[in-house]
């Protein structure tokens, strides 16, 4: 044991003003991510070209914003495995609202948006009220929201979206596609909300030791709710893009998301068990899979290979977390 | 200064408080005995507002505090520090001093959610300081400090807002000797502050040493009730097991 080193605590406050966090997020998805980008770089002249670097994070984006929900939600150690289901959803809605209504073009936006914030309102209600663990009532609501999706459309994608809705999938203002560009402003936000207020380190704290937190006055429930619900809002904005960029609202959209949504997350270093989680990490975890995907399309090699590299990616992050926490024991 | 009066609590048909009363005063320390099953939690987790009572009363400074939520419980003065602490291990000793009431910053002239960091920080050293504890560094995560550090972390969160009462869950269960001493000691600067300490513990050379009162718990019912320098070792034993 040292003692208190009061002295030497004036150097330090001015480092870890400027990042929060920082002990939380994982150097190793950083460097395996960099390089990658090397060896594609080397492996095709294609693959370091702004067109392509934004077809990556354009491709990376609808995984990428499901996964921010995702990080939230893992978190504070819970699962949500609505979203995929919940993207078909309200996506189908925000068509609905203006290929079926006939309501103006902007409805589509908060019809979608509130479509998912609202299922994630009843998940958050069922899990903490309900008592039901959370694994479950996201399987259940995969389940209804697929199917709901599916009698709202009978069976069939709704298409002739009006052009401004278009835009928000299809548009490249600077060459930049909107998709992308929501993707990293979210993150942004999201990167503010988690590392910078009480409503993103009390979502730490539950994940880390509920019980503590309630003694400790931090009101669980309702912050659970909000967690579902941001998740929930997340798959709303996806589903609106990408009903947006295929110029449809399709019910079959978005199976098996929320699990690359998760995958996503664990990579960039997010602890399955809650209490420690990065929106840096995880946008990063998402781009590895994003570049994986992209560089193996660009070398032609058949896509059963990039499930397989995802895979070992993925267990390989976990190992080597465990194994340095194990290192530090 | 904290009062309970005719407190009874039951889960589903089983009583485990059937009426329990007793009060202490500022800077007075109240020893709570009993053996496991007696219902000494529960009763503390009805001070905190953990649980609600089933009837009865409990009152802070001549206000009535029952039905209250933990959190409100704390802003009015009433602080425990569990047997299992309630730390966040993955965070760092600032964020846990701070836990369930983070400073937060103004940004311009709106209140907003936004964490005042250097603020919390400096208050953090400040009072790990002032405890004496021995911590490497308040940036530390929790979980990287041994079981007296952390023992420190809990303290320092329970006495950084100025507590009237504060409830101690077996504090020297998991400790060395020496950082036996050290929690003995703050209970007894506590009471010198005028500040109301109720202390749970099991070992009774410290409960003789440092309180003032001796409430002994048996079955949900409080079975004694007596000053320190009145009673003996032997008697406290005999109430808590029920050897009369």
């Amino acid at each position: 044991m040292t003692t208190a080193n009061s002295a030497s605590a004036g150097a330090s406050t001015k480092k870890t003003v400027v990042i929060r966090n920082k002990g939380a997020l994982r150097i190793e998805s950083l460097i395996v991510l960099a390089l990658l980008v090397v060896v594609m770089s080397f492996a095709s002249p294609f693959f370091f070209t702004l067109p392509n670097i934004f077809n990556v994070i354009l491709a990376t984006s609808t995984i990428g914003i499901l996964a921010l929900g995702a990080t939230f939600v893992i978190g504070s150690a819970g699962i949500d495995l609505s979203v995929g289901s919940l993207l078909a959803f309200a996506g189908v809605v925000g068509a609905f609202s203006v290929a079926a209504l006939g309501l103006p073009w902007w409805v589509a936006i908060f019809a979608a948006l509130a479509a998912g914030t609202f299922a994630g309102w009843i998940n958050g209600l069922v899990i903490t009220y309900g008592h039901v663990p959370a694994f479950v009532v996201t399987l259940g609501m995969m389940g209804v929201a697929r199917g709901v999706a599916l009698l709202i459309t009978d069976g069939q994608a709704i298409y002739g979206l009006p052009e401004p809705l278009i835009w928000l999938g299809q548009g490249r203002p600077f060459g930049i596609p909107v998709p992308a560009i929501v993707f990293l402003v979210m993150a942004v936000v999201l990167h503010l909300l988690l590392s910078y207020t009480r409503f993103g380190r009390h979502t730490l704290i539950i994940g880390d030791n509920e019980r503590g937190a309630r003694a400790m006055g931090v009101p669980v429930r309702s912050l659970r709710i909000k967690i579902y619900m941001l998740s929930g809002l997340m798959a709303g904005l996806a589903g609106l893009l990408t009903t947006a960029r295929v110029n449809a609202g399709d019910p079959t959209a978005g199976m098996t998301f929320e699990l690359s949504a998760i995958t996503a997350a664990i990579i960039g270093g997010t602890n399955l068990f809650g209490g420690r989680a990065t929106i840096l990490g995880t946008v990063i975890g998402a781009l590895i899979m994003g570049v994986l995907q992209n560089g193996l399309n660009l070398l032609a090699i058949p896509s059963f290979w990039q499930e397989i590299s995802i895979g070992v990616v993925l267990v390989a992050a976990v190992w080597l977390d465990q194994f340095a926490k194990r290192q530090k024991e | 200064m904290l009062q309970i009066t005719d407190v009874k609590k039951n889960f589903g048909p089983v009583e485990v408080l059937r009426g329990v009363s007793f009060g202490l005063d500022a800077g007075e320390c109240v020893a709570l005995v009993g053996d496991n099953g007696a219902g000494k939690s529960t009763l503390m987790k009805i001070i905190t507002g953990v649980y609600t009572a089933s009837s009865g009363e409990v009152t802070l400074a001549d206000r009535s505090i029952t039905g209250t939520a933990p959190g409100e419980i704390r802003e009015l003065g009433i602080e425990m520090i569990y047997q299992s602490l309630e730390l966040a291990s993955q965070q760092d000793v600032t964020a846990n001093i701070f836990l369930g009431r983070e400073p937060t910053r103004k940004i311009m002239g709106f209140q907003t959610g936004v964490i005042d960091f250097k603020s919390a920080r400096a208050q953090a050293e400040e009072m790990i300081e002032q405890l004496g504890a021995r911590l490497p560094s308040v940036d530390i995560q929790v979980g990287n400090l041994s079981g007296g550090q952390q023992q420190s972390v809990a303290i320092a969160r329970a006495l950084t807002f100025s507590p009237k009462v504060v409830i101690m869950d077996e504090p020297t269960a998991a400790l060395a000797v020496r950082e036996i001493q050290h929690v003995l000691d703050l209970i007894k600067e506590l009471k010198s502050r005028g500040i109301a300490v109720i202390l749970i513990s099991h070992r009774l050379t410290d409960v003789f040493e440092v309180a003032d009162r001796i409430v002994a718990l048996r079955q949900g019912v409080v079975i004694a009730d007596e000053r320190t320098e009145d009673t003996t070792m032997q008697d406290v034993v005999a109430h808590i097991v029920g050897a009369h």
